[in-house]
């Protein structure tokens, strides 16, 4: 009997542990294992010949590589922008600073849906921005590349920010006080000692911000419209062959989406960790 | 103050960044941040405040205003629960594919919204896999509430569990020891010794999610379809009022929406804050 009941005990320390483990397996389980193993299934069904059909078609080919060349445009801009506004923010002290510091977080908040609408109407055709952008310098924002790039710009900005302050913060002075005491000019500073350390949390959210822009529907489909092999963006291709029931190329091109923000932020985390080690 | 010290100040005032950096960060964020919600706000009044203030006569934004809010409490009911647990989960508990199980939270992060709503409907649809036991409960999920709620669910499913993961990771195992050494039950021990550090967190996450959840848009339109006033939440109601070229009602209900989401994440904010000093 005293052999006995410690086995007793244990199982019963171990009953809800199993249980809140399963639990939460199975939440996971059917909200997003099932899901992508759905999509991967059936974009691949009539075989992996039909995939690459339905990718590599004309407008179907011209949205993804829209939607990768303008995450990639957004993401060099915001990771240079982003670096250059927390170096701001945790190097310089100027009127203000805490009002911009809380702006950053504001895309983060704001609904993606209504980023775009802000932005068609600052950049709208009938606006007096827009106007003057359109008629003046011939550059037209909305329902074109460039509101694609600005939108995506907005939704992301606060991602690389974000992930650069904290290790500026920790950033050891004393080297750069030693430099700067050895002769050493800003920019030298910068080069040789700001940056190398910085490198990673900007390369990091930049990658980051990129595996996000990829997929961003709401603010895109509003600035950029859906026209067919000028403006129409991956996600909203592949609205459209959902509303039209095309299903084959709605699935095809959803992986297209998901095997390339995964892989991307898959690259990130694998990246981080094995310089932390 | 030292030598070194001195010369990093002198730099700090004069050098590079004090002249140029400056400015161009605060031109690149009034630029981005500040001039699109301008714009959106002058947008809901040109025609006058009476014009925009009309607009919350309308009895269909109140629905969709009313059907957000009710999603996105009950989504948020469910993550606090099954989020919180999946947190604890991969905090406390040890089983093989951890790691695997850690990487899947994140994917709802990398998938586009409009590839979610899709792939609910090929779970959830006519043709899904679910659709037979669907059918015998007499249960709808694409194209009404349910599938709303599903595609908010899976869109704010990191949330909370990203919240929560560092502060679990905190916790004094001793105090919990030392508890139950003393006779506490479970019960008391989660009350009195691990829920109070955590309700911070809870509380941030809470607005995260909430946010978030009013806000979904991409996922919402294709797997809610959206027939005014039955299927619509705020941003749906937001796109039709767009589609039918209703500016004012637009823009005005784009500012409700974003000032909500705004607020929600502010008062989390300030909670964490005062919390922290």
């Amino acid at each position: 009997m005293t052999a006995v009941s410690p086995q007793v005990k244990n199982n019963k320390a171990r009953s809800p542990k199993l249980g809140l483990r399963a639990v939460s397996f199975i939440y996971i389980l059917i909200m997003v294992i099932i899901p992508v193993a759905v999509i991967v299934q059936d974009g691949f069904h009539e075989g992996v010949d039909e995939f690459w059909h339905q990718i590599t078609l004309p407008i179907a080919a011209h949205a993804i590589m829209l939607t990768l060349w303008t995450s990639a445009l957004m993401t060099i801009i915001n990771g240079v922008m982003g670096l250059a506004t927390a170096f701001v923010l945790v190097r310089y002290n100027f009127p203000g600073k805490s009002i911009l510091n809380a702006l950053i977080d504001l895309p983060l908040a704001i609904p993606t849906l209504v980023t775009g609408v802000m932005l068609v109407i600052l950049y709208g055709p009938q606006q007096v921005l827009g106007q003057f952008l359109d008629q003046e310098l011939g550059f037209q924002v909305i329902f074109a590349p460039p509101g694609i790039v600005i939108a995506l710009l907005f939704i992301t900005f606060p991602f690389v920010v974000r992930t650069i302050q904290p290790v500026l913060l920790d950033l050891d002075r004393q080297q750069e006080q030693a430099a700067a005491t050895l002769g050493a000019r800003s920019t030298t500073i910068f080069r040789r000692i700001i940056f190398p350390a910085l490198a990673l949390p900007t390369f990091s959210g930049s990658l980051l911000s990129f595996a996000r822009a990829v997929g961003e529907f709401g603010a895109v489909v509003i600035v950029a419209g859906n026209i067919p092999l000028k403006s129409q963006t991956a996600a909203v291709y592949v609205l459209g062959a959902v509303e039209s029931e095309n299903r084959l190329a709605a699935s095809a091109v959803s992986i297209v989406l998901i095997a390339v923000s995964l892989t991307v932020m898959l690259f990130t985390n694998y990246v981080l960790k094995r310089r932390q080690i | 103050m030292t030598i070194a010290e001195k010369l990093i100040a002198r730099r700090k005032r004069k050098g590079l960044g004090g002249r140029i950096l400056i400015p161009i960060v605060v031109l690149y964020v009034a630029f981005l941040v500040i001039a699109p919600i301008t714009a959106l706000i002058s947008g809901a009044l040109q025609n006058g405040l009476p014009a925009a203030l009309n607009v919350f006569n309308a009895p269909e934004l109140w629905q969709s205003l009313q059907l957000s809010v009710q999603i996105a409490l009950a989504v948020v009911v469910i993550q606090v629960v099954l989020g919180t647990a999946t947190a604890w989960v991969i905090v406390r508990h040890n089983f093989r594919g951890k790691a695997i199980f850690n990487g899947i939270i994140d994917i709802p992060f990398a998938i586009s919204p409009v590839v979610v709503g899709y792939m609910l409907l090929l779970v959830f649809g006519r043709n899904g896999p679910l659709n037979p036991i669907l059918q015998a409960l007499d249960i709808r999920v694409a194209f009404a509430v349910p599938g709303i709620f599903l595609a908010t669910l899976f869109v704010s499913l990191p949330f909370m569990i990203r919240e929560m993961i560092p502060v679990i990771q905190n916790l004094d195992r001793v105090q919990e020891l030392a508890a139950t050494t003393l006779g506490a039950n479970r019960w008391t021990t989660f009350w009195r010794i691990i829920f109070p550090p955590l309700r911070t967190a809870l509380i941030y996450g809470v607005a995260l999610t909430m946010a978030r959840a009013m806000g979904e848009f991409g996922a919402v339109l294709v797997i809610g379809g959206g027939v005014q006033g039955r299927t619509a939440t705020t941003t749906l109601y937001i796109f039709h009022a767009l589609e039918e070229r209703q500016y004012v009602e637009a823009y005005t209900a784009a500012i409700l929406l974003g000032l909500s989401s705004v607020l929600i994440v502010s008062v989390a904010d300030w909670i964490r804050h005062r919390s922290e000093h």
